[in-house]
């Protein structure tokens, strides 16, 4: 009995403090260098592993970035911030890039949007764009079955109750994974500072745009004449903001029949189109 | 045992006694990494390498360590620590001298380290008869068998991603209705050599 428990105990103990052994002896043996700046620069990217970037996650991002095969700045995820402490650990300059959050170009809600039928297939809206264009009468509108909710990584876009998806500024890192996934185009990336938005993609001309749609842009041309900046001009069946000349008065937006042009009041700015409408 | 032996040993690791689908081992990888043809097919590599490997050590473990000293219930034990520590040092040694290697492999060497499947290559191996030939054929054989019920399961799900599941079955409920069909056709096999 004694003489067992002493042959487990030792041949056990062997083995292990052999393995052990081999363990350190091989971990100094086949050390393998990798530069250190990897770890360093991947412990300051978001850790989403978005792929935005265009490699595969955050970890190889940083080994491509420390070999110079991407750019400083290339996290879209992370934006300036990140970019900025990537481009110091790296020692190279990054030119400054503007913060850009995804932007829904849509504004057929339930209410507004016209249906022709109702699709019952996969809650998709690439799937649904393939069969039927998803029962919208408009052709270029929000499908609205989520498949840009469902690829944003993190948690920046719900889903109305209207139908159309919202972006959540704050959460938005302008990746642009949404942008790629949406089978209609309708989301893109804009500057977060704009505030003036035509929420309307359809180049169709106003009077088919009406049949279809009570919140699209029908190219009536009044938000043009009423800009004071010239910041605003129909081109195509349909109203484009300059975002360089906007001053964000949203005199156009109070203007604008149909109502698609969005205009988000900017805090301690004093709402000059409410105070002109009054 | 001669050529026409070895081929059969083979023939039964591999199909009649499939891992997955008739012995019930390594599952949870089985579940678990199905989703993608290509990781399929590294995983399986990485058996196969490692059940190889580990299997012939268990081998030399119960044969020059065990049974000469008598001590046949430490073989959990002292079979997860070798193979544990058999598959860091593989690691670092192909890490070394075969990047190319090891970024094939990547993340599925050190998965499997603990995978059932590769514990019950040891524990069969060490509960048979069986030479140094025989348990290196039958642990090649278990490793191409995992591979080829995962590489099915692959494949299957793959397609599945096209096809309109009723949301009570989605995935892990129609996994395993899928891997107990695969099961079903892999019991065909039992009887076919009547000594396996």
């Amino acid at each position: 009995m004694l003489s067992s428990i002493m042959a487990a105990t030792l041949s056990m103990g062997v083995v292990a403090i052999l393995s052990a052994l081999l363990l350190v002896w091989a971990s100094r043996r086949f050390a393998v260098q990798e530069d250190p700046r990897v770890e360093l620069l991947a412990n300051l990217l978001p850790q989403a592993n978005c792929g935005a970037c265009g490699f595969s996650g955050c970890s190889g991002f940083a080994r491509a970035a420390v070999e110079g095969k991407a750019p400083a700045d290339g996290c879209k995820a992370g934006g300036p911030a990140v970019a900025a402490r990537v481009a110091e650990l790296l020692g190279v300059s990054v030119p400054s890039v503007k913060r850009q959050v995804a932007h829904v170009f849509c504004n057929g809600t339930h209410a507004l949007a016209k249906r022709t039928g109702e699709y019952r297939g996969l809650a998709d809206c690439r799937a649904a764009e393939l069969v039927s264009g998803g029962g919208k009468a408009c052709t270029y509108g929000c499908l609205g079955l989520g498949t840009c909710v469902a690829a944003c990584p993190f948690g920046a876009l719900t889903l109305g109750s209207e139908g159309l998806p919202i972006v959540d500024k704050e959460k938005c890192t302008g990746c642009g994974l949404c942008v790629q996934v949406c089978p209609r185009g309708i989301i893109k990336l804009v500057d977060y500072d704009q505030r003036t938005f035509v929420n309307c993609v359809s180049p169709a001309p106003g009077k088919l745009v009406r049949q279809v749609c009570q919140g699209g842009c029908i190219a009536c041309n009044i938000c043009e004449r009423t800009c004071e900046y010239d910041a605003i001009h129909v081109i195509d069946n349909l109203a484009v903001v300059n975002a360089e000349l906007c001053t964000a008065c949203g005199k156009c937006a109070a203007k604008c029949p149909t109502h698609v042009i969005e205009w988000q009041v900017q805090e301690g700015r004093e709402p000059a189109a409410a105070a002109a409408a009054s | 045992m001669d050529f026409g032996d070895l081929v059969l040993l083979f023939v039964g690791a591999a199909l009649i006694n499939n891992f997955i689908l008739s012995r019930f081992l390594g599952i949870c990888a089985f579940l678990g990494v199905s989703n993608r043809l290509s990781t399929a097919l590294g995983m399986g590599a990485a058996v196969v390498f490692v059940m190889t490997i580990s299997g012939t050590l268990s081998w030399a473990i119960q044969n020059y360590i065990l049974e000469p000293f008598n001590l046949p219930f430490l073989q959990n034990l002292i079979f997860i620590l070798v193979i544990a520590t058999l598959v860091q040092f593989l690691e670092m040694v192909i890490r070394r001298y075969s990047p190319a290697l090891y970024e094939a492999f990547g993340i599925y060497l050190p998965l499997i380290t603990t995978n059932c499947a590769i514990l019950g290559v040891a524990l069969l191996v060490a509960g048979s008869d069986y030479g140094l030939l025989e348990t290196v054929v039958f642990a090649i054989g278990s490793g191409i068998g995992w591979t080829l019920a995962i590489v099915l399961m692959a494949g299957l799900r793959e397609e599945l991603e096209f096809a309109d599941v009723p949301p009570s079955l989605q995935g892990s409920a129609l996994s395993l209705l899928i891997a107990a069909i695969m099961s079903l056709t892999f019991i065909g096999f039992s009887g076919v050599v009547p000594a396996l």
